[in-house]
């Protein structure tokens, strides 16, 4: 059965701005949770905590290999930090501290990082991360989160908190689409979440791209192609069985990621798939390249991972 | 502890850093050897609360070994201490052993910070500091560094940072024993002056002969009661200290004694011990 979605919601949320408020709620309940940034509290939103807990939000400057470090160090004297940079700082200039200080040690920091995909816009390849869920799966001990909305960002942050362990969260500075019911949504580690249920094909798809999948169903079923859309929010432990069940039930899969499509969803959906359940399945991502300067919307559009793409690529893969 | 006492202590310990090193075919002896009186004085001198039975007490000093490849002196100073049978360093970097070729807290207690990668442990150390700090509890935190793997950036955001936060319950100590796998670090990439690079990042540094347990004794004092700053300890050691032909020689930086070579270190250190008990 699918949960309750809407797709006409006039509010729109940065995942980052969910996870700043996140951190006040799950911050005001526990006294052990501190906050770590690099330099990056207005961007992050971490700011938002610093103002009500100044004393638990930690700003380490600019040097994010020191600052998973010191999370490290707090977490082993008993504290649950959130370490926070962009993307591409936390997972890739800090990569080797993440694995060797949070993940081999199994200790309880969770990596939060904002301005993940090429959503970031105007500040070009540099700051557009695509490799982090890659990167960020490939570290044993990591779980690997990507909530599609404020709704299920937040229950995210409570989730990595309750959670005992190394946590990767990713989340996006684009305002997008609140699209989960927030008095029935429950959030579930390690469960994929079927959005809309479908015969024809599965649609995999997560973080801003549940939502501009859903609207392609929408477009699919015009065309009379009833699609399923699967929300994976938790790339890591993947939801084996529902990946399975689903393929076995449509015979056709596609993925859809703000990503490169190397080492992200696309890839674990695809181990799942050639361990359980064979199937063709088409990748929908950032095919291999470095992103570049625009406006986010623009740039959703033009490396068509916006509704209207995906629904294209659909289209031509079914022909 | 009288100071015959911690020499004892030390020359075990080298002992034990040998028969590991050996026993695994493979190993770092030269920078273990040359931190044994300072790992000696911090297990059975200045850290407060180490206690094998409670290995884990939340109340304890705490130590980062952030030259993890000198793992050798860590073990064989926490089996000297009582964490585990002294046999069991045999079995260092054996498959299936809790003396894994670089410190891992997740296998042995008594490891406070899983360590290896050079320039990540000072890190973890500034962390548990700062905890210390927030929690307003006294316990304080020490870490080795080498004196290459000082060359590692990481070491200089986490100076700065302990610095800037004034972290007065951390000592970082220097194993300044002038050589690295490639060579004199004065070679390779010199870390120097090095006095002066710590005063720069806000610390409270002094200088000490590593080997020497009055001098050892008076640092870590002059540590503690030094407020509103870190403290770094610049401790100038010999490489491969205690064994004749290992005593300033790269060479012996990761490289284990063959049979032969394993009974001419045994009777040096059979001889130091001879020395103390005159």
């Amino acid at each position: 059965m699918s949960v309750k979605v809407n797709l006409n919601s006039d509010k729109k949320v940065a995942t980052r701005e969910s996870y700043g408020n996140a951190l006040v709620e799950v911050g005001q309940e526990h006294e052990n949770l501190v906050v770590l940034d690099a330099d990056l509290a207005g961007a992050t939103k971490t700011e938002i905590f610093k103002k009500a807990f100044p004393e638990r939000h930690i700003d380490c400057g600019i040097a994010e290999g020191n600052m998973m470090g010191i999370a490290a160090g707090l977490a082993s004297c008993g504290k649950v930090p959130f370490a926070s940079s962009f993307a591409m700082f936390a997972t890739g200039r800090a990569f080797e501290q993440v694995r060797n200080s949070i993940a081999h040690t199994k200790l309880n920091v969770k990596v939060a990082a904002t301005h993940a995909g090429i959503s970031v816009g105007e500040d070009g390849a540099t700051h557009q991360c695509c490799e982090d869920l890659s990167l960020m799966r490939t570290i044993p001990n990591m779980v690997v989160i990507n909530p599609c909305d404020d709704v299920e960002a937040k229950a995210a942050v409570k989730a990595a908190y309750e959670y005992e362990g190394p946590v990767y969260l990713r989340f996006g500075r684009l305002a997008i689409p609140v699209i989960n019911d927030p008095e029935t949504y429950k959030f579930e580690l390690g469960k994929g979440v079927v959005m809309r249920e479908g015969k024809d094909l599965t649609i995999f798809a997560t973080g801003l791209e549940v939502y501009e999948a859903l609207v392609a169903a929408e477009k699919l079923a015009v065309d009379g192609i009833d699609a399923e859309v699967i929300n994976i929010h938790t790339l890591k432990p993947i939801d084996e069985e529902l990946v399975a069940a689903s393929l076995a039930k449509t015979g056709c899969g596609v993925t859809v990621e703000e990503h490169s499509i190397i080492g992200g969803l696309y890839s674990a959906v695809c181990e799942v798939a050639a361990k359980k359940q064979p199937t063709k399945i088409l990748a929908i991502g950032v095919e291999d390249v470095f992103g570049h300067s625009g406006p986010a919307k623009d740039l959703l559009k033009e490396f068509g991972l916006d509704s209207e793409g995906i629904y294209n690529k659909i289209k031509e893969f079914l022909k | 502890m009288n100071k015959l006492e911690l020499q004892k202590h030390a020359n075990e310990i080298r002992k034990g850093i040998i028969q590991g090193v050996h026993a695994a075919k493979a190993g770092h002896p030269g920078g273990s050897l040359s931190s044994a009186e300072i790992l000696t004085y911090l297990y059975f001198e200045e850290m407060k609360n180490i206690d094998p039975a409670n290995p884990d007490n939340p109340d304890r000093d705490r130590f980062v070994l952030s030259k993890g490849h000198a793992a050798p002196v860590l073990y064989a100073t926490l089996a000297e201490r009582g964490f585990f049978p002294k046999e069991e360093l045999l079995t260092l970097r054996k498959i299936g052993s809790r003396l894994q070729g670089h410190p891992d807290m997740n296998e042995l207690p008594g490891v406070d910070m899983s360590t290896g990668s050079l320039g990540q442990g000072l890190s973890t150390a500034v962390g548990m500091a700062l905890a210390a700090k927030m929690d307003n509890k006294d316990y304080r935190v020490y870490s080795l560094l080498g004196d290459g793997e000082i060359q590692e950036g990481q070491i200089w955001e986490a100076c700065m940072f302990a610095g800037h936060r004034k972290l007065d319950n951390l000592v970082v100590i220097l194993d300044n024993n002038g050589l690295q796998i490639d060579g004199n670090i004065k070679d390779v990439c010199s870390p120097y002056p090095l006095d002066e690079k710590f005063l720069a990042f806000n610390f409270n540094v002094i200088r000490v002969d590593a080997h020497d347990f009055d001098a050892l004794a008076a640092a870590f004092k002059e540590a503690e009661e030094t407020k509103g700053m870190p403290t770094a300890i610049i401790a100038k050691s010999v490489k491969g200290k205690g064994v004749s032909y290992m005593e300033n020689n790269a060479g012996w930086h990761g490289k284990a004694p063959n049979d032969e070579e394993f009974e001419i270190a045994m009777k040096d250190l059979a001889e130091i011990e001879a020395s103390l008990c005159q």
